[in-house]
């Protein structure tokens, strides 16, 4: 039986910080970052907000395109890399939140840039084999950088939830595969504020093997080739990332241009390709078909392809679309106040 | 002392190897290098590393490499002199050959500079500078070779974009050599667009961080004909020098006194002038430092190599092609293993099989491998058979 996304929402904080504003505390030259990176500015969660706030609030813009009661979700997970406790879940303040408790799984998913696809994963396995009848996934962060570490200029806040169930669907999914290896390329260890990587390491031997890897795999587990999709969707850790990968899978700027939304956005850790994804949502045709990969250092990819239902045009405008939150009435920082509101301030 | 020969070469790509350990590329250019000659045995050996305790936590590496190499109980032995590590290893094997106290020596240079972050990789390199009176004050090793350009500049009238066309050249010809980390052209405005390092040392005047291995057996000239598949390449000269540690105590910055030494001793044993020379590596860690090698060596009066490079001279088909292997700025440059990738180079260029890189009609060839800021250097100059 057909199984897919019923419902999807996103959320991005209205606060931005530009890559001049952060350059300029440390030294460092903007443009190195501007062209080398392509990153612009990136979103950031405001005093207030977290993984749990900004879940709910992609969580209720879901529910307000899936139509359904709360009550009938049968699990909750959500993927972050910076859940606001250690010990305690984020799901169940969500649940409780969005009125889905107390008949409900819920689990937090933690895999670096990829605990959104990873909910994302099983709940679809959970709805396709009809064990609940709709679940609820979201990949959400306030990313972590160090003060003056290069991931300060992309590590940004954002959230994308999905819905999943076999009626009324808006997006099938036809595909998925999982690719993973250990590859320690990025890590965050107890206790420890900020993630430390390997540099250049980051790169060819973790996102670009492991992201390219899985595409291709999906790709021939579906007798499918670049051409065969409209659009597709990758982690985001900077502008450029995406764009190779892109390129050296043989995907055409068209193809991959409506879901990179990191050169304004930043990347929003396990939010990246989700809000990607929620971004093509936005726009796609009936029938049209997604390719989507996501990247978690440590290190895996998880690849869904996606075929576009007339449901589409009937769900995307009960809700704010991903497009006007990031391009809309933006609030920039400046850095002491974005130093602030991080808490990146100590004050004892 | 016995005349000596290089007989034997191996080296695989340079780059970033993440699927290689500081053993794999060392037994990978070994190996290769003994396939190349056919030889069924070796003597000692002697391997050029750097910093193999701060790049891979890891010293004592001469038995494990014979050990990986599968040659114990052979003589193995690492050989340090910073970035001329290489260049010494040959140094020593030569001298072992020619005093007769081994037939099959291996010469190799390897170093695994990835398994640390960038932060780590410089500090490594900056132990190459005299630590307690330069590095821990806060300069590093761009920092110092840029005191060395706007000193040259200075007295001479170098351009940011004569050291540019410096870069330009060698990546062109790193283009024509499969083993090159970067395998690019670039323009003179890349270079000045690039990110500013240290002024006036742009991104792209800088040697990069690479991983990689080289190695090379030398034997007893009359011996090479029977031993080796290939036209041996004799050593006719080396020389090795040393000069202060510290860039503050030298009367000149732009004048490298180790590299004249040891060329001057070099070019005295050979019996050959700088003029006969044909086809030349020389140590670019930075742009500046090819032009300050080249003037230093006796190649160019002093002054007069600051414009080579973009007047087409040290060009592949100028008067005096230099580093037509890419140098260290496109073939990359992992410091224990430059020496020998230099030897290669003019192994190649002497035997006629370097294809696309070839200098037409090359006869003599010279190596000029430093450590430091020049503290150390060591040069060599081969001859075809």
């Amino acid at each position: 039986m057909a199984s897919g996304i019923v419902g999807y929402g996103t959320y991005i904080p209205r606060y931005r910080i530009r890559v001049e504003d952060i350059a300029k505390v440390w030294g460092t030259d903007a443009e190195s970052y501007k062209k080398g990176l392509m990153l612009q500015e990136k979103a950031v969660p405001g005093p207030d907000q977290d993984v749990i706030t900004m879940s709910v609030e992609a969580a209720r813009y879901a529910l307000a395109r899936a139509q359904i009661d709360p009550q009938k979700l049968g699990a909750i997970y959500i993927g972050s890399e910076s859940h606001p406790y250690a010990v305690k879940p984020s799901g169940t303040v969500v649940a409780e939140a969005i009125a889905a408790t107390p008949k409900i799984h819920c689990s937090d998913f933690e895999f670096a840039c990829k605990a959104g696809t990873e909910a994302m994963f099983v709940c679809f396995g959970l709805v396709k084999s009809e064990t609940i009848e709709y679940g609820l996934a979201i990949g959400a962060d306030t990313a972590q950088g160090a003060p003056g570490d290069a991931l300060e200029f992309s590590a940004a806040a954002g959230a994308a939830a999905y819905i999943f169930g076999r009626e009324n669907i808006a997006a099938e999914v036809l595909e998925t595969f999982s690719f993973c290896t250990d590859t320690p390329d990025f890590w965050r260890r107890e206790y420890q504020h900020y993630p430390r990587h390997g540099s250049r390491f980051t790169g060819e031997p973790a996102y670009f093997r492991h992201t390219l890897s899985a595409a291709q795999a999906i790709m021939e587990k579906a007798g499918k080739k670049p051409e065969d999709f409209t659009y597709a969707v990758f982690h985001q850790p900077n502008g450029k990332f995406p764009m190779l990968a892109a390129q050296k899978l043989g995907f055409k700027k068209e193809q991959w241009q409506d879901g990179r939304l990191s050169p304004t956005l930043g990347n929003t850790y396990s939010g990246a390709s989700p809000i990607g994804l929620a971004a093509i949502l936005d726009k796609a045709q009936p029938g049209d078909t997604i390719l989507m990969v996501s990247f978690g250092s440590g290190a895996g990819s998880d690849a869904f392809i996606y075929r576009v239902t007339d449901q589409i045009l009937k769900i995307r405008d009960k809700a704010p679309k991903t497009r006007v939150q990031l391009d809309t009435a933006k609030q920039y920082l400046d850095y002491g106040t974005y130093a602030k509101f991080r808490g990146k301030i100590l004050k004892d | 002392m016995r005349d000596v020969a290089v007989i034997g070469i191996g080296m695989s790509k340079w780059g970033e190897c993440w699927q290689h350990s500081l053993r794999d590329l060392f037994v990978s250019a070994a190996l290769q290098a003994i396939d190349d000659c056919g030889v069924s045995r070796l003597d000692s050996m002697y391997v050029g590393c750097m910093a193999p305790g701060l790049f891979n936590g890891q010293e004592h590496i001469g038995p494990l490499l014979a050990d990986y190499l599968g040659v114990t109980p052979i003589p193995a032995v690492r050989v340090e002199s910073a970035c001329a590590s290489g260049g010494l290893a040959f140094r020593q094997a030569y001298m072992e050959v020619a005093a007769g106290f081994s037939d099959i020596v291996l010469a190799a240079g390897v170093e695994k500079m990835t398994d640390v972050d960038g932060e780590a990789a410089t500090y490594a390199l900056g132990t190459a500078a005299d630590q307690e009176y330069e590095s821990f004050q806060g300069i590093t090793f761009p920092g110092l070779y840029a005191l060395i350009a706007r000193s040259y500049m200075q007295k001479y009238g170098l351009t940011v974009e004569d050291l540019a066309a410096v870069a330009v050249k060698n990546h062109s010809h790193g283009l024509k050599n499969p083993r090159a980390q970067f395998q690019r052209a670039i323009t003179v405005e890349e270079v000045l667009q690039s990110s500013l390092v240290a002024d006036p040392l742009h991104l792209l005047d800088c040697s990069p961080i690479t991983d990689g291995a080289a190695a090379v057996i030398l034997c007893p000239l009359r011996k090479a004909m029977k031993l080796s598949k290939h036209k041996p390449v004799k050593v006719i000269g080396s020389g090795h020098a040393t000069d202060t540690i510290a860039l503050h105590a030298r009367k000149q910055l732009e004048f490298f006194y180790s590299s004249a030494k040891a060329a001057e001793k070099a070019f005295q044993m050979a019996e050959v002038t700088p003029q006969q020379i044909d086809v030349v590596e020389v140590h670019d860690c930075f742009t500046i430092a090819e032009i300050c090698a080249l003037e230093s060596i006796g190649l160019f009066e002093p002054g007069q190599a600051g414009k080579a490079a973009a007047q087409g001279i040290t060009h592949l088909g100028g008067k005096l092609p230099v580093n037509v292997s890419g140098g260290l700025k496109s073939k990359g440059h992992p410091v224990g293993a430059t020496g020998i990738a230099q030897i290669i180079e003019i192994v190649e260029q002497l035997r006629g099989t370097a294809g696309e890189r070839q200098v037409a009609n090359a006869k003599i060839g010279l190596t000029h491998n430093m450590g430091g800021t020049a503290a150390s250097t060591v040069v060599h100059i081969l001859e075809a058979c």
